[in-house]
């Protein structure tokens, strides 16, 4: 089989068995990289100074029995707003567009120590803020399904990378549905662990409430395999559970096609009627009633519920996520940390012009949001209250897991929008996110995966939502709806893209030596 | 209603004081982080990206500090919250990397507290547990301004009290009992000059009986017990005279000249500071067991007024040299163990409160830091009382004792101040002296025995002083007896 082709077990299990080296296997996705990025767009920045040494570190470790890891030896791509160190990291804004981080956050630390093998950093909405990966300060991604669509965001670099067959796995972040909308608009699977079980250590924040590290991979069983090798308690961040990360459905070991089929048999799940609302396209609410019937036909228990709270969620969400931007990103004034503009008069002048001049129209804009809502006076009326109906959302959740073991929903009201139409409409792009936002509202764990293609042929994403630390639970339904479906077409594996390879194997990209 | 006029004319007023007082744990590391917090590293060098700020870093509570708050918070009678919360204070400075202090508004760890001075009781509203910022350091010569995050991180205690002073004497007496409870606890060396700890002193001036509370202003960059005196008198004249020329005192924040004595305004209440405070997301809340408490009130030491009192009473010593040797935790241990071992208290006391502080006074020494041996201090005074060295060489041995811990018996022998304890060498000075002082000795004899201090002073000179002065009195006045009787 061809090595791109392989899942990331296979890939690692091949690199192990010495039938490929590691550098065989970088080389091979290397190309893939060169092959499509001019296209698709997804990376800021491609490893290169420190690649080679990685490379041997690995075979070594390999070789000598340190990495024996079920993704030892694997490839990925890491989202623009996680440290890695010596490595650029520019939370895609021109804020941060010579920042190399001194340190590697939790999660590279963890990835490493398993034996796999950071590619690049993908593009992404500026420091998380949007939906489309348009806020970007530096590049356009492009869906892979249709260059003329977006991939969706914030983490649409490393949705678009694993869609397009650039790496088989990717990280990426989710703080309102920023790994989930973008897998969905991809056609991979994306997964927002429980706030507290991946560590933020070294995440730049966006809102540190919400914030998680998420898996972005073809399937929700490599979802699965990278998160276990990232989840876990942190010392470095306060927020992360001593809870075991349970594995008793996957710890490493391929699961079997009946074992999957067996799992979801009597598992219990409900459908809430506000997630099938007005702003619902009629192709995504069949695609996920399809799939939904489909788990009801093979002896899950579905049902209708009310989640009445959910039309409060967006706002917010919207309002609290602001108010923690306002403060973690007043670091960036040009003094310590983040661009400094280039003449000023005194220091009030140089927070002003530096921050003015360094962030982008949508930062600015929830700047300004979120200082608004904590200002003298208005703190009761917007922060306090957006507290209290985070804690109803949460209460709402915790009664629906008292008798159901998911939630099944759609990961998005539409599928991916055209480049360039939504960024005029802040206010629309905002409640595209109505699916995806009180499940970071309370805390709670949810799973994206292709389920379907609107008649433009791009991917439906069909959203399971867990019980606080129930990931487990949340593996088995999705692993069991992807062996129901079948395999979910790649949109790399056509004749179409194997051409546009062969013309674009000759066209050169942009590597980071070059920036 | 406080009594405290101080008139103008026919008019009297009330002065109404307040305090914000911040104090700098001596924990060995941050409050966020591992960095070492010791005082004069070079600049920079005690940092990591937490303390810095650095993109992605996150706060990780220091257990350390939990426990001084509860312990002062014991220690002050205070309300400890079973579950307290952090806040972030968002302005923008660059001491301050991220641009936010971590604090407590909301949620603070200690409530509703109360420390009582000699003639009234203060009340606390609240303690809370927070970060320091760093230092700038501004060179004027190179027009740069630089960044010093050693301090960044570094842990404080803010102790609010409510307004409850009515004058100079009684925020004094209040900062010198907060200072004393802190350094017996062991939790801040509390020094105005370094910094450790900091006061700001809210005040205002009402009609004397008026329950109209007067406009109050905020005073900064108090260095000293001094300044804050001079303060917060230039303050109350100020105000005072502000309201007899018929004008309004303005709420602001001043800034305290120790050159000049006055004060200037820094800031108005109009330029104040929205610090649009709201919960750290980053550290979850805070839980303070029953258990916890209990552990660290067990482990709370004796305070001074116990300690005073127990002094008195065991060592039967007066409240006079009790209430002296309790000043400092350390000198307090040392007296004890001393009196201990050389079964000698008021002795003890008498050395302590007269070498001992003289020494201290002299070499500019901390009381605090003081290290000699106990044991060392004991013999020594065990030496004296038993005759052994006198008076005049003791002190010179008790000062190498404090400053170089000597061991005082082989330091006395090797530098020959022992007394001379061979009977017979004394005789033989004895001798000397009155074959070489006939005259004086027929004197004596006659009945003027005025000169027999004389002859003591002779006989010491010939043994070097070396010689017990009781001894001596009884073998002369033997001596000078035989030849009587002869």
């Amino acid at each position: 089989m061809e090595l791109l082709h392989m899942n990331a077990a296979e890939l690692s299990g091949t690199i192990k068995s010495g039938a490929v080296s590691v550098e065989e296997a970088v080389t091979c996705y290397r190309d893939r990289i060169a092959g499509t990025e001019a296209k698709i767009g997804a990376f800021l920045t491609i490893e290169d100074m420190q690649l080679e040494q990685r490379i041997n570190e690995v075979q070594k470790g390999i070789r000598g029995g340190r990495y024996t890891g079920p993704l030892a030896g694997v490839p990925l791509a890491v989202k623009d707003n996680i440290c890695t160190k010596g490595l650029r990291t520019t939370c895609a804004s021109k804020m941060l567009e010579n920042f190399i981080p001194t340190y590697h956050a939790t999660v590279i630390e963890r990835l490493e120590a398993a034996g796999m093998i950071v590619l690049g950093k993908t593009n992404m909405d500026e420091f998380a803020m949007g939906s489309t990966t348009e806020t970007s300060a530096f590049q356009t991604t492009r869906n892979p399904w249709n260059e003329e669509y977006v991939p969706g965001g914030s983490s649409g670099g490393s949705c678009a990378a694993v869609a397009a067959g650039e790496v088989p796995l990717a990280l990426g972040s989710d703080t309102g549905g920023s790994v989930r909308q973008p897998a969905a608009y991809c056609g991979v699977a994306g997964l927002k662990p429980t706030y507290g079980r991946i560590s933020r250590y070294g995440l730049i924040a966006y809102a540190s409430s919400m914030d998680q590290i998420g898996p972005v991979g073809r399937t929700a069983a490599e979802c699965r395999a990278l998160y276990e090798c990232i989840a876990g308690f942190d010392e470095k961040d306060a927020a992360t559970a001593k809870r075991q990360v349970q594995k008793t459905f996957g710890d490493g070991k391929n699961v079997t096609t009946e074992e999957r089929l067996e799992r979801i048999k009597g598992m219990r799940f409900a459908v809430p009627g506000e997630y099938f609302g007005e702003g619902t396209g009629t192709e995504v609410r069949e695609a996920v009633e399809k799939a939904a019937a489909l788990l009801a036909q093979n002896g899950a228990v579905v049902e209708e519920i009310c989640l009445p709270m959910t039309e409060y969620a967006v706002a917010a969400y919207y309002i609290i996520a602001c108010a923690e931007a306002s403060s973690n990103l007043s670091r960036f004034d040009g003094v310590k940390y983040g661009y400094r503009t280039k003449e000023a008069e005194n220091l009030h002048e140089l927070y002003k012009k530096s921050r003015s001049e360094g962030f982008g129209e949508e930062v600015k804009r929830r700047i300004m949001l979120g200082a608004f809502a904590l200002s003298e006076g208005y703190y009761d009326a917007y922060y306090l209250k957006a507290l209290k109906v985070r804690r109803l959302i949460k209460e709402e959740f915790d009664k629906v897991f008292s008798s159901y073991d998911c939630i099944l929903s759609p990961t998005a009201p539409s599928t991916a929008p055209k480049s360039g139409t939504s960024l005029s409409n802040p206010l629309q792009m905002y409640l595209g996110d109505a699916d995806t936002v009180a499940v970071n509202l309370a805390g709670l764990p949810a799973i994206s995966v292709p389920c379907g293609f609107d008649k433009a042929g791009l991917p439906i994403g069909l959203q399971f939502i867990g019980n606080s630390f129930c990931e487990d639970t949340l593996f088995a339904a999705a692993e069991g709806y992807e062996e129901l479906r079948g395999v979910f077409p790649a949109a790399w594996n056509t004749a179409a893209d194997k051409k546009t390879q062969e013309a674009s194997d000759i066209e050169s990209v942009r590597f980071a030596e070059e920036v | 209603m406080p009594q405290n006029g101080i008139g103008t004319g026919e008019r009297q007023y009330d002065t109404v004081i307040g305090l914000e007082v911040h104090i700098e744990l001596s924990t060995k590391t941050k409050i966020f982080c591992g960095c070492s917090t010791k005082f004069g590293a070079p600049p920079n060098t005690q940092t990591c990206p937490v303390c810095t700020g650095m993109p992605g870093s996150l706060p990780v509570l220091n257990r350390k500090v939990v426990e001084y708050a509860i312990a002062l918070g014991l220690a002050t009678n205070s309300r400890i919250n079973r579950r307290c919360l952090f806040d972030r204070k968002n302005y923008f400075y660059p001491d301050n990397p991220q641009n936010y202090q971590i604090s407590q508004l909301y949620v603070p760890i200690c409530e509703e507290g109360h420390l009582k001075i000699s003639t009234k009781t203060i009340r606390i509203h609240e303690m809370h547990m927070e970060e320091d910022a760093g230092k700038l350091i501004h060179d004027d010569a190179a027009g740069v301004s630089l960044v010093d995050y050693n301090r960044s991180g570094v842990p404080l205690i803010e102790i609010v009290s409510e307004p409850d002073f009515c004058n100079a004497e009684e925020v004094i007496a209040y900062l010198e009992k907060l200072r004393m409870v802190c350094k017996y606890l062991g939790i801040s060396d509390c020094k105005l000059q370094e910094g450790s700890m900091r006061v700001d002193v809210n005040l205002s001036v009402k009609k004397a009986g008026s329950k109209v509370p007067g406009t109050r202003t905020e005073m900064k960059n108090l260095n000293s017990f001094k300044a804050i005196t001079r303060a917060i008198e230039a303050e109350e004249k100020r105000q005072i005279a502000l309201l007899e020329a018929g004008k309004e005192v303005e709420q602001e924040t001043r800034r305290f000249d120790d050159g000049t004595g006055k004060s200037y305004p820094m800031r108005s209440k109009e330029d104040s500071k929205d610090y649009r405070y709201f919960p750290e997301p980053d550290l979850p809340p805070v839980f303070i067991s029953e258990e916890w408490i209990e552990e660290v009130r067990s482990r709370q030491p004796e305070f001074r007024e116990e300690k005073v009192a127990r002094f008195q009473r065991e060592y039967g010593i007066p409240a006079y040299d009790a209430d002296i040797l309790t000043q400092s935790v350390q000198l307090a241990k040392l007296f004890e163990e001393t009196a201990r071992l050389s079964g000698q208290p008021k002795k003890t006391a008498n050395w302590f409160m007269g070498e001992l502080f003289r020494l201290v006074k002299e070499r500019n020494l901390e009381p605090e830091t003081l290290l000699f041996s106990p044991k060392h201090a004991a013999d020594l005074i065990v030496a004296v009382e038993e005759g052994r060295i006198n008076q005049a060489n003791a002190k010179e041995v008790f000062e190498k004792v404090v400053t170089e811990d000597a061991e005082p018996l082989s330091y006395m022998e090797a530098q020959g101040l022992t007394n001379l304890s061979d009977a017979g060498a004394l005789q033989a000075a004895i001798r000397e002296v009155i074959a070489e002082n006939a005259g004086i000795v027929e004197e004596y004899r006659s009945g003027k025995e005025k000169v027999f201090g004389f002859l003591v002073g002779q006989v010491m000179k010939k043994t070097k002083g070396k010689a017990a002065p009781g001894q001596v009195n009884e073998l002369l006045k033997n001596a000078l007896r035989q030849r009587i009787l002869k």
